[in-house]
């Protein structure tokens, strides 16, 4: 808690204070990012936490929502929370933006905010599709933009670039088809970091 | 009398007015919308999982393909996520020639969807007419990329070369009748009874369900509310620019039309201040930071570690620093984010891109509540939707 406190402190995040004042624990950090502060919230707060951000702060519009799969990030570890939804939310009459996130383990749920914006509707229907987060009390939690009868999360990290199937038209039924793939999954160029010798 | 059901059509995904690839599925009470579906998706290529097998620089024409009519805005708003992580600064050349690009992109984005809204409606001429002018910027487009349209031109740190001798001439030139061509436009439309039967009153959306609904460009400006990133949250030299923005009062298609129309002036005064900055001040046009630039040809020639540098930088590519960045531009047609999140290597850990159609498209369901099936036809133009950035 009292860390919270002084990162506020130091990063001329008070307006933010009445955040951890109303949530509590619920406020699991706030910081300076590089272009907007950046909030975690518990899962189980989130959609009090944006009736909040929204009400009384005056973050009137969700600009995004996206998963993100950290599994294969940099020092992670069996245990962590594997995904974060990542809120960009724009207040138009303060001029000001403001990152909201919430750490989820594989196969924990999280609220729904449509209630707060109706545009992340969709949103919440991409990241269940690409990454399988289920958003609880969502009115349509469907596909959206792969194919209908899609199988798998394509986004996660583990979900080959090439896909598990492809689709040919067979001359037989006359109909496309499915199969699964042969394609092989190249990889052109590693992913490397700096100052690591590659020899 | 008989009983009359509601009744479902399939609007698209080959009819010429679903602006390419849009499955609408439409629940009519005899020819009032009930209720508006759509279906998107069908021209999803899964970029961003793609992003994260590129490099940075490989990165770049992926761009292009998102909203494929107006490309240069979509590679800005990715080069400033880039330009913000690496905390690189970019010379004043480049971000002039950068918002002259833009801006060009803008009118050319804004010139398709005039030509193709009075398509829908049933008005042949305009489209011809817009797409005259359209030819004259894919000349530009060429000549300082070589690609009419996919150009790949704004990379990040700068753009990739130098505008060619003569090339300025020829954009004063095109600016000096540009207005003249709107005006043309504006006599075939604005006052035209047909054009004000199908547009006025029609997709209203006030300033509350704007918000709401994620609403940001033309269409939020339509609604009254002035918000323009250009101005609010300014961008290379975006802050030196005069110009003006133009805001609706109702909120209808009308508004929006006149908005759209109003701001191809304004794009083509911004175009103007960015050449006569550009005539008179030359310089790089590349950041000098050594991570982005390649080295110059002729010090590879005698430099083994320029070769080398060379080498690397398009095979290997560069390291982005660890971090999460969203960076944003004021699209053509709306909000245009990109969300970086980047591991520290060379390639982005996670890339998620914000286009404006996609919330826009939402929003369908929304405006066409209650219109005539024709109006369908008239709020999908007016949204000016392009499916490569809805469907990513």
């Amino acid at each position: 808690m009292s860390d919270i406190k002084q990162d506020m402190e130091q990063t001329g995040l008070l307006e933010l204070a009445g955040l951890q004042a109303c949530f509590g624990d619920a406020v699991q950090s706030i910081s300076e990012g590089i272009d907007c502060p950046v909030v975690v919230v518990d899962r189980k707060a989130i959609v009090d936490v944006c009736h909040y951000l929204k009400d009384k702060q005056g973050y009137e519009m969700l600009i995004d929502l996206c998963g993100v799969d950290m599994s294969e990030y940099p020092g992670f570890v069996e245990g962590d929370a594997r995904f974060e939804v990542v809120y960009n939310l724009l207040s138009i009459q303060h001029n000001k933006r403001l990152r909201v996130k919430v750490l989820l383990a594989e196969r924990e749920l999280l609220f729904s905010t449509v209630e707060v914006w109706p545009t992340v509707n969709w949103f919440e229907r991409e990241a269940f599709e690409m990454y399988g987060i289920i958003f609880n009390h969502h009115p349509d939690l469907r596909r959206l933009l792969t194919d209908y009868g899609f199988e798998g999360h394509p986004m996660l990290k583990d979900f080959p670039v090439t896909g598990r199937t492809e689709m040919f038209f067979d001359e037989e039924q006359w109909r496309c088809v499915y199969r699964p793939n042969k394609v092989e999954n190249r990889v052109l160029i590693e992913r490397t970091w700096p100052g690591v010798d590659r020899g | 009398m008989a009983e009359i059901k509601n009744y479902t059509l399939n609007f698209g995904p080959q009819h010429p007015s679903a602006h390419g690839v849009l499955r609408l599925v439409l629940e009519l009470d005899g020819e009032v919308v009930e209720r508006a579906e759509p279906h998107i998706g069908l021209l999803h290529r899964g970029t961003e999982k793609l992003f994260e097998q590129k490099t940075y620089l490989q990165n770049v024409p992926y761009f292009d393909r998102f909203d494929y009519v107006s490309m240069m805005a979509n590679e800005h708003a990715y080069a400033l996520a880039v330009e913000k992580l690496m905390a690189v600064d970019v010379p004043e050349r480049a971000q002039y020639i950068r918002v002259m690009y833009a801006e060009l992109t803008r009118i050319l984005n804004h010139c398709l969807w005039l030509g193709a809204a009075a398509l829908d409606i049933g008005a042949m001429t305009v489209f011809l007419y817009c797409f005259r002018e359209r030819e004259d910027i894919f000349d530009f487009y060429e000549e300082v990329s070589g690609a009419r349209m996919h150009a790949a031109y704004f990379r990040p740190g700068g753009v990739n070369q130098d505008l060619p001798e003569g090339l300025l001439e020829k954009i004063k030139a095109f600016t000096d009748t540009f207005p003249g061509y709107i005006d043309e436009y504006e006599t075939l439309l604005t006052e035209n009874r047909i054009w004000k039967q199908r547009n006025v009153d029609i997709g209203v959306v006030d300033k509350e369900a704007a918000l709401a609904w994620g609403f940001s460009g033309p269409m939020i400006r339509g609604s009254g509310i002035e918000w323009d990133l250009r101005k609010t949250q300014p961008y290379d030299v975006y802050d030196k620019m005069e110009f003006d923005i133009p805001v609706g009062a109702t909120g209808d298609c009308y508004d929006r039309y006149l908005v759209r129309v109003e701001e191809m002036r304004q794009s083509n005064e911004i175009v103007r201040q960015c050449i006569e900055w550009l005539a008179v001040n030359p310089g790089p046009i590349m950041s000098d930071d050594s991570r982005l630039s390649k080295p110059s040809r002729s010090s590879m020639k005698g430099d083994m570690e320029a070769l080398i540098h060379h080498f690397k930088h398009f095979s290997e590519g560069y390291h982005v620093p660890e971090g999460e960045v969203y960076a944003a531009v004021e699209h053509p047609k709306g909000e245009f984010g990109v969300y970086l999140v980047s591991d520290g290597s060379n390639k982005p850990y996670r890339m998620k891109v914000r286009a404006s159609g996609f919330a826009h498209v939402e929003a369908l369901d929304y405006m066409c509540r209650g219109h005539m099936l024709a109006d369908v036809v008239t709020i999908l133009g007016t949204q000016d939707i392009v499916f490569g950035e809805v469907d990513r």
